[in-house]
């Protein structure tokens, strides 16, 4: 166990951990924001996608020692009111089905618009390809995405 | 019926966050009156239960109950919906909450086999419309006026001759006190304001912002994270396991064996438990019980073949489960034997074999299909607390009066002291209506005498079973001189179940003089389930391929070849069975057709035709692809929809993409194979989903316009989309498919 000093979603947080715990456990169960989800565990489906400074990141195998002093942003922190163009665009085309997958597909989009501020479909394709949803609303979330890069 | 609810909305809102996972309400906007959950909670008010479904508050708050599990389909807006519309009552000004399960109050809390909206579409009118009419009574007898002369818009009653008006809240204590009326007149269609009009997932801006929904998401004070250990392979069990090395790692709290059903234990046809012992490491986070399991060894020893008693849906029979260990190369020697020997008959007209023999051509291809894991995205979990007189679970379960009978078996509780909360669920496709998380996570709890949350791996989801069925189909058709279908044969048969399902009643029997349907099983030890259209997933994939093909030999256009056979049906069908209206499967090819500009020149790209009744619903699919480095880039998909009325219009569209995209996933990448009894996939770096990249590029959907009873979305579009990309692959490639997953053949997997 160790101490390790986060700085998740614009606060500073304190936590004694395994140096080895991945970062989703530590925000699921150590800091209490559930909405990034475990998927796979092996960075293979995306679900529990945050930004570490500001690049999307799988956070089920990234370990807590490697993240103490970069900013951590979860899908709680994407906005101080759930208005992020993409929360906004989500809900302009309705596009949750279960939802289980759809915290980290923001996640992964968010980071794609800081450098791509209006993606092409291949661009939005390759940046998001990493993040599966099996309800099949990936149409969805690209007219969404398009839709936020144009707010 | 009329009760009353003397909890007060902060309460109410207390409750609700203590229960954990979260806010289980979901707002829409609350007349404009109260906008956040801080302001509502300083409001006192009293809540009054107008009938299950329909609470309001004397302040005016409508609280409608969702009574389905919700899995993605959308049924916790489509159906309070309905309740709304008949209760004459603004959308915005409604509350939604999802219920409990609570058998005695509700009817029919089941999500699966696409019914919920055709299921539910007459009880929730009628609560609805029942509910207003005691609004309308209590109005009638507090302003000493004809009843009939009250007339109600937006939650609001009004008496115009008088001047009178008041809003449903300030009626609510009086009409909870009067009788329901019995047979209330029902809205007429063309009155809806809110069916048929598109609203938003009530519960889309707690999905966006990360809210605990999930079951895997609840949390509570004390409460331990149990994972399990099961056998790697089907066809093994526990023999002995050595926990020293994992008992003494950081945060483990205990590691022991449980046995969840007896093989003694009756069974119901939904009990399926691919193992019944299994070793649980119990500790207090979830990192430190995934390394603790690690740490755990486990000696496994063989099985040998038992028998279970099951009681299902077709009566009482005794089941074997076989020992050993099975692999898919000899599933598929075993399969290809038990093709060539006559099936079990389900379906004859006529004399096929007379007429094969009088046959000018004949047509003769057999299909193939994996194993298919269901691969939710959220894996399996479930909190209990067992204590010693009752049992509190939270849970993500399509179907929870299912798993009633093993609970209270297991647990040795009554049923009215297990009470079952409905988590929202990260996907289910039919593997939830499968309890037996409920049972494990419950047994363990009633061992600790403590509050748990049982947790899958990805691993332990994708390698515990209760899989798609693996199936093969061969068909077989006649054509006479004139190229007339005068005989259709299908001979269907998996492991461990048969695929047809029924679907031997349905198109093309009817349309054809001689027809035969046969289907055979072979026993296994791979538990399977439902999954997104059982039998039908297969049936259609087969039979749409093979007309599509026997559509050419006929040198017919494959949608007017249909057509034709659907006017015979409808006009002068064959049999008497038939379980499909011809008319209604006709229309909604006649609309893709339409659609799609069928039979205009598409130039490069490749298009295949498919339709497919199955879950009261009609569909007919155009799919559009082009190859590029051997990949089919999917343009795009028409998909022509007959469900009756359509309830939510977007979220139907929503739901219908969704099918068509998870069926071209499936169709190209799906599959799950064995090697002694080992599936070998266990996660996404393996197992391919569909991603991105891979989808359509557009769908548009096109619903028939009509005023029948609404029927259900989740699972209709799914099965004919694996033929629309079978027939299509066939256009852009010169070759037929026969076995998934078709990215198989094409060397993208």
């Amino acid at each position: 166990m160790a101490i390790f000093k986060l700085h998740v979603n614009g606060k500073e947080k304190e936590i004694d951990v395994d140096p080895r715990t991945p970062v989703l456990w530590v925000l699921r169960e150590h800091l209490d924001l559930p909405g990034t989800k475990y998927g796979c565990g092996v960075a293979s489906c995306g679900a529990c996608t945050i930004h570490i400074d500001g690049v999307a990141v799988r956070s089920c195998q990234l370990p807590v020692a490697g993240v103490a002093n970069k900013k951590i942003t979860t899908i709680e922190g994407l906005s101080e009111k759930g208005d992020h163009p993409l929360q906004k665009a989500w809900l302009e085309h309705d596009v949750p089905q279960c939802g289980y997958c759809q915290t980290g597909q923001i996640m992964s989009a968010a980071a794609l618009l800081k450098t791509k501020p209006n993606p092409t479909d291949e661009e939005i394709d390759a940046a998001m390809n990493g993040n599966i949803c099996r309800c099949g609303t990936y149409i969805r979330i690209k007219a969404a995405i398009k839709s936020a890069a144009k707010y | 019926m009329s009760t009353q609810n003397n909890f007060n909305r902060r309460s109410f809102l207390k409750v609700s966050s203590l229960a954990g996972g979260g806010l289980m309400i979901s707002f829409s906007s609350l007349a404009g009156l109260i906008s956040s959950p801080e302001i509502l909670e300083a409001v006192e008010d009293k809540v009054l239960e107008l009938n299950s479904y329909i609470k309001i508050s004397e302040k005016g708050l409508v609280t409608l109950m969702s009574p389905n599990p919700e899995f993605g389909s959308n049924v916790k807006t489509s159906l309070p919906m309905i309740l709304a519309d008949e209760l004459d009552i603004d959308w915005k000004d409604v509350m939604v909450e999802q219920a409990d399960f609570v058998p005695k109050k509700f009817e029919r809390q089941f999500t699966g086999g696409s019914q919920a909206i055709r299921s539910m579409w007459r009880p929730l009118r009628n609560a609805g419309a029942t509910a207003r009419q005691m609004l309308v009574n209590a109005a009638a007898q507090t302003w000493n006026v004809p009843v009939e002369e009250i007339t109600t818009e937006k939650g609001i009653l009004f008496h115009k001759a008088s001047g009178k008006k008041a809003g449903y809240g300030e009626m609510a204590a009086t009409a909870a006190t009067l009788p329901a009326p019995k047979n209330v007149k029902l809205k007429k269609l063309s009155d809806f304001k809110i069916i048929g009009s598109s609203k938003k997932n009530v519960d889309g801006e707690n999905i966006i912002t990360g809210k605990p929904l999930f079951g895997i998401d609840y949390k509570t004070e004390g409460m331990l994270i149990a994972m399990i250990i099961h056998p790697p392979a089907f066809g093994q069990k526990v023999k002995s396991f050595d926990a020293t090395a994992a008992k003494a790692m950081p945060g483990i709290k205990d590691v022991f064996k449980i046995d969840t059903l007896a093989d003694t234990y009756e069974r119901n046809g939904f009990d399926t438990t691919s193992f019944t012992d299994m070793v649980v490491v119990v500790g207090k986070t979830t990192w430190e019980v995934m390394n603790a399991k690690r740490a755990v060894k486990v000696q496994w020893e063989n099985a040998v073949d038992k028998q279970v008693v099951v009681n299902g849906w077709t009566g009482k029979t005794t089941v074997t489960i076989p020992g050993g260990l099975e692999s898919t190369t000899k599933h598929k020697t075993q399969m290809s034997e038990l093709a060539k020997k006559p099936g079990k008959v389900l379906r004859k007209d006529g004399d096929p074999e007379a007429a094969f023999k009088t046959a000018v051509k004949v047509l003769e291809r057999t299909y193939n299909a994996p194993f298919l894991a269901h691969n939710t995205m959220e894996p399996v979990n479930c909190f209990a607390h067992v204590t010693a007189d009752k049992a509190e679970i939270y849970a993500p379960i399509q179907i929870p009066m299912f798993i009633m009978q093993a609970l209270t078996a297991r647990l040795g509780l009554p049923q009215d002291k297990i009470h079952i909360r409905l988590a929202r669920m990260g996907g289910g496709f039919g593997i939830r209506a499968y309890g037996h998380h409920l049972v494990e996570a419950a047994v363990i709890s009633q061992k600790l005498n403590a509050p748990v949350k049982l947790v899958y791996t990805r691993e332990d989801d994708m390698t515990y079973g209760i899989y798609r069925p693996m199936y093969t189909a061969t068909y077989r058709a006649a054509l006479d001189k004139d190229n007339n279908l005068i005989a259709f044969h299908v001979k269907a048969g998996g492991i461990p179940e048969s695929p047809i399902d029924g679907s031997h009643n349905r198109f093309p029997a009817g349309a054809v003089d001689n027809y035969l349907a046969e289907e055979w099983e072979i026993n296994s030890n791979i538990t399977i389930g439902a999954f997104r259209a059982p039998g039908s997933n297969f049936m259609a994939s087969a039979e749409q391929s093979f007309l599509d093909e026997l559509a050419e030999l006929a040198k017919k256009d494959p949608i007017d070849f249909r057509l034709e056979l659907l006017e015979r049906a409808a006009k002068n069908p064959v049999g008497k069975n038939n379980d499909y209206e011809a008319e209604r499967y006709a229309g909604v090819l006649k609309l893709v057709k339409e659609k799609s500009k069928w039979g205009t020149n598409t130039g490069k790209v490749a298009r295949g035709v498919s339709a497919y009744f199955c879950h009261n619903s009609y569909v007919a699919q155009v799919l559009d692809l082009v190859m590029k480095n051997n990949k089919p880039i999917i343009e795009k998909v028409y998909a022509a929809v007959d469900c009756g009325i359509v309830v939510n219009p977007d979220a139907a569209a929503n739901m219908s993409e969704g099918g068509i995209v998870d069926g071209i996933g499936n169709a190209l990448f799906g599959e799950l194979t064995f090697v002694n009894g080992v599936p070998q996939k266990n996660n996404f770096n393996t197992y391919r989903m569909i991603r991105h990249g891979e989808a359509p590029k557009a769908i548009e959907v096109h619903f028939v316009q009509n005023e029948k009873d609404p029927t259900g979305l989740g699972e209709p579009l799914f099965p004919p989309i694996f033929a629309a990309v079978a027939n299509a692959l066939y256009k852009a490639t010169g070759k037929r498919f026969y076995n998934q997953p078709f990215g198989k053949e094409l060397g993208n997997i």
